[in-house]
């Protein structure tokens, strides 16, 4: 009898988490590719000067070749450098937008569920009002207003995406602040600040991390239309929605300018679509399924 | 009607969670299976009626109906046995019935299903219903309208309209209130002088079954552990195990009991 | 039923006034100056006070506010800076034409993304499951923008297959002038049994109503999987199955139903998101509606416009959300009592 080794714990740990989780894991790898590249695009491109302000008249519109993968762009900057260049920009949006409609959208939800009342009515009106959007549109018209560019487009996106976060927490909060291990602390006298960050905030928050997971796809594909509408990033920015509606009008003769940018923007964001699935399986497991 | 089990398993994975070597339920008779929470008796009971599969288990053995094959039986054959000849009530009242038809629509709907016209299947289910003492009018009311009591006899009057031979009973007494209990128990009781429904009764409570009961099968683990006629069994327990579990039965006056 | 359809309905107004109140005031903060977009850039200093005044430029802005929110009671929406015209009619043009192309792309949703969902959920685990939701994450993932320009790109221009933009062939206003009933040629064209431009109609919307379905038929063929799987997981389903209800009655009648609530739930959102795109498949398709309009008037600080496109954008979502709180309470009778 041969004698077989069981597996080293870390090992078989993986390989199970793979099997069970196959929409998380595809979309981890995707998204750590696309980070890599985001990462070093510095060094990964081949003319890195092209994600700025470097024009090249004499290269303008080329179809791809091996000196430039995915062609040229209108003032001849290689297109595989700057869609390089736009996927760090892009990660950096969403991360961005996520962390400022959380900041926002999470405190003002835990206050509500706390204090309750006109308070809670209050915030949840605001709260409505904002929702009564769609997103898209009310960041285009606050991108506009507060001049276009990456950075207020990031403020629009994220002013329009708090309200999200503030109904999941209040509505997690609300029921969380009614369990008895709250009412024994404020008995116990804990102060409510800390009753709050403590006890209430952790437990409310699962619902909100996967909602952000979701929503990362959708924040991406929102930068990237307001973007191609003109309100978003500017040239010479290397966005991936501001390229597409540079390349719109010559469509159809130089096929390269809208595609590779198009590409770009639909693999990550299946990337942050499989994760937020992924995410939600993991979190959410109600999952017995009888026939 | 005889219905016959040899050698029922039933696997979840690599986990057996019933062995069952021999199981007999004849015409109008009543048979309790008892036996805690993971005893494998409500799987024995969704694997006799088919449902097993469907839950994700693996279904092993013998389970005939009048000598007809039933684990080997196609989707399609399973529509000629269940509620025509085998129904079940289970432990949710309300939760078993679909909460957004009214209840008279469900009803109705399954006794067409199995051949009667749209006017047929209204008087009988309304015929149903008043041999479980309930108005046909709570036919109209969608189940979270009605109580759990109400909502059990409502699946107990399915049972009889589709003038089934079996009736699966998985726990339909745990989720009421005592009072209702006793009101089911006996609509049950009915079942089977008025109907001559043989009944399998599936229960963790003994004393319940002691009063319902003409014969009992004790689980454990999977396995029947002792069978017989209930007095016999109960008043003189073989195994252990029937022991320990008449034993934790409380009873008024004991030492131990509060309010003695 | 008809206190609760009063309750939404009272709660729907404020939040369009609330809505209205917002978006004049961000409004207001638009740099530039209108009355030099309302009067042209050669207007002299007495024209332009004189425009300043006519457009009650000098008043506080709350008395401003309180003007605005007056006139819109009244049906008065103000006059679009760029148009020259009264927003409302602008918007009485434009709306229509939205509505029609997220309509159709809706229908086109449902048509496609509700039986994927359900094959779906019946073959969940299996090939069919599997394929479905690998075409929903790139249903959800594609830009918008993107598949138009391809799509337009590959059956309009290459393909020659339909066409490229607008709402129906120009040429048709003068061989087969259309009589305007709710300014939708498609509809129109229905009712006034106008056959050229009748076929003309739906072969331009074919293309933009497709690209504005994909994102809510992903959606939707996920979103009914999930249901319906999570509805045959119900008690009652088995109860259902013990009765002798086969998987087609079960998947066709007794699971779907209670499965359709969280699916209507969503539509508000969809229907929402939808409007979004179009606007987008709007400028690619050079479609006249609503996003065309909140294009040119944003590009021009085109105030009065820009704020009754937000008022009727806002008005229709309130709208579309009361109808989602009724289709809901009428699919469940639990949420009446709410």
């Amino acid at each position: 009898m041969t004698a077989v080794a069981a597996p080293a714990p870390g090992r078989a740990g993986a390989l199970t988490f793979v099997r069970r989780n196959p929409t998380l894991t595809a979309g981890v790898v995707l998204l750590v590719l696309i980070g890599l590249v985001a990462v070093l695009a510095p060094w990964l491109a081949p003319h890195p000067e092209d994600a700025g302000t470097a024009t090249h008249p004499f290269q303008v519109l080329r179809p791809p070749s091996h000196s430039h993968p995915f062609g040229t762009d209108l003032v001849g900057r290689d297109l595989l450098t700057r869609v390089m260049y736009g996927a760090r920009l892009s990660l950096r949006i969403v991360i961005e937008v996520l962390l400022l409609a959380g900041l926002i959208g999470i405190p003002l939800g835990l206050v509500a569920a706390y204090a309750g009342g006109a308070v809670d009515q209050v915030i949840m009106r605001i709260t409505d009002v904002f929702l009564a959007f769609p997103a898209l549109l009310l960041s285009l018209a606050i991108s506009f207003v507060l001049t276009p560019s990456v950075g207020n487009m990031t403020i629009a996106i994220a002013v329009t995406w708090w309200p999200w976060y503030t109904r999941l927490v209040r509505g997690e909060a609300a029921s969380v602040i009614t369990r008895p291990y709250v009412e024994s602390a404020q008995t116990l006298g804990v102060s409510h600040t800390r009753v709050l960050f403590r006890h209430v905030l952790p437990n409310s928050m699962t619902p909100v991390i996967v909602q952000m997971s979701l929503d990362a796809g959708g924040i991406l594909l929102t930068a990237a239309s307001i973007s191609f509408l003109g309100l978003g990033a500017q040239d010479p920015t290397p966005e991936w929605g501001l390229m597409v509606s540079q390349g719109a009008q010559y469509f159809s003769t130089q096929w390269w300018f809208v595609t590779f940018a198009g590409l770009a923007i639909l693999l990550t964001a299946i990337a942050f679509n499989l994760i937020g699935d992924g995410v939600r399986e993991l979190l959410d497991p109600r999952r017995v399924i009888t026939r | 009607m005889k219905l016959e089990v040899r050698d029922l398993g039933v696997w979840f994975a690599d986990r057996r969670v019933v062995e069952v070597d021999s199981l007999e339920l004849d015409r109008g008779e009543t048979l309790g299976l008892v036996g805690e929470t993971g005893s494998g008796k409500s799987m024995t009971a969704y694997a006799i009626a088919g449902l097993a599969p469907g839950m994700g288990a693996r279904v092993e053995g013998s389970v005939q109906l009048d000598g007809r094959e039933l684990t080997t039986l196609s989707q399609g054959a399973w529509r000629d046995i269940r509620g025509r000849r085998i129904a079940m009530i289970f432990q949710a009242p309300i939760s078993s019935l679909n909460p957004v038809f009214r209840t008279g629509d469900v009803f109705t709907r399954a006794l067409q299903l199995h051949g009667a016209s749209k006017a047929e299947a209204r008087t009988r289910a309304a015929e149903a219903m008043r041999s479980v003492s309930l108005s046909p009018d709570l036919l109209r009311r969608y189940p979270h309208q009605l109580s759990g009591g109400q909502a059990q006899r409502i699946a107990i009057a399915q049972a009889i309209a589709l003038r089934a031979e079996v009736l699966i009973a998985d726990e339909p007494t745990s989720a009421l209130d005592v009072t209702v209990q006793a009101e089911i128990l006996e609509q049950l009781q009915k079942l089977r002088t008025e109907e001559g429904i043989a009944t399998l009764f599936i229960s963790h409570d003994l004393a319940v079954v002691s009063g319902l009961c003409d014969r009992v099968a004790i689980m454990r683990d999977g396995r029947i552990v002792e069978r017989g006629p209930v007095r016999e069994t109960l008043t003189s327990p073989q195994h252990a195990y029937t022991r320990e579990l008449l034993a934790a039965v409380p009873r008024l006056g004991e030492a131990g009991n509060a309010h003695a | 039923m008809i206190r609760f359809t009063a309750h939404r309905l009272a709660l729907g107004v404020l939040v369009v006034v609330g809505v209205v109140v917002l978006t004049f005031l961000i409004a207001r903060v638009i740099p530039g100056d209108p009355a030099v977009t309302y009067a042209g850039p050669r207007a002299s200093k007495a024209q332009l006070e004189r425009t300043r005044r006519q457009l009650g430029l000098e008043k506080p802005v709350v008395v401003q506010l309180g003007d605005y929110l007056q006139g819109i009671g009244r049906g008065e929406w103000g006059t679009s800076y760029r148009t020259k015209r009264p927003v409302l009619s602008d918007l009485r043009r434009a709306l229509p034409a939205s509505i029609e192309l997220v309509t159709a792309g809706l229908i086109l949703a449902l048509m496609i993304g509700l039986p994927l969902g359900l094959v779906s959920a019946r073959y969940h685990g299996q090939a069919p499951d599997v394929l479905v939701r690998f075409i929903s994450v790139i249903g959800v993932s594609l830009p918008v923008f993107w598949l138009a320009l391809i799509l337009q790109l590959v059956f309009a221009q290459r393909l020659g297959l339909l066409p490229s933009a607008g709402e129906y062939d120009p040429n048709l206003y003068y061989t087969s002038p259309l009589t305007s009933y709710v300014q939708m040629p498609l509809v129109d064209a229905l009712l006034t049994g106008n056959i050229p431009v009748l076929e003309s109609a739906f072969s331009h919307l074919i293309l933009p109503a497709l690209v504005v379905a994909v994102y809510p038929a992903g959606l939707l063929a996920r979103m009914v999987r999930a249901s319906v799987l999570d509805t045959l997981g119900e008690s009652h389903i088995r109860m259902v199955r013990s009765l002798g209800f086969g998987d087609r009655a079960i998947l066709g009648r007794w699971a779907l139903r209670p499965a359709m609530n969280p699916v209507v739930q969503v539509t508000a959102l969809v229907f929402a998101y939808s409007l979004a795109n179009t606007f987008l498949v709007e400028a690619v398709f050079d479609w006249p509606g609503l996003g065309s309009y909140a294009a040119n008037s944003l590009q021009a600080l085109d105030t009065p416009a820009v704020v009754g496109v937000t008022l009727i954008v806002a008005i229709v979502y309130v709208v579309l959300n009361l109808i989602v709180d009724i289709a809901q309470a009428f699919i469940d009778p639990r949420v009446r009592l709410r």
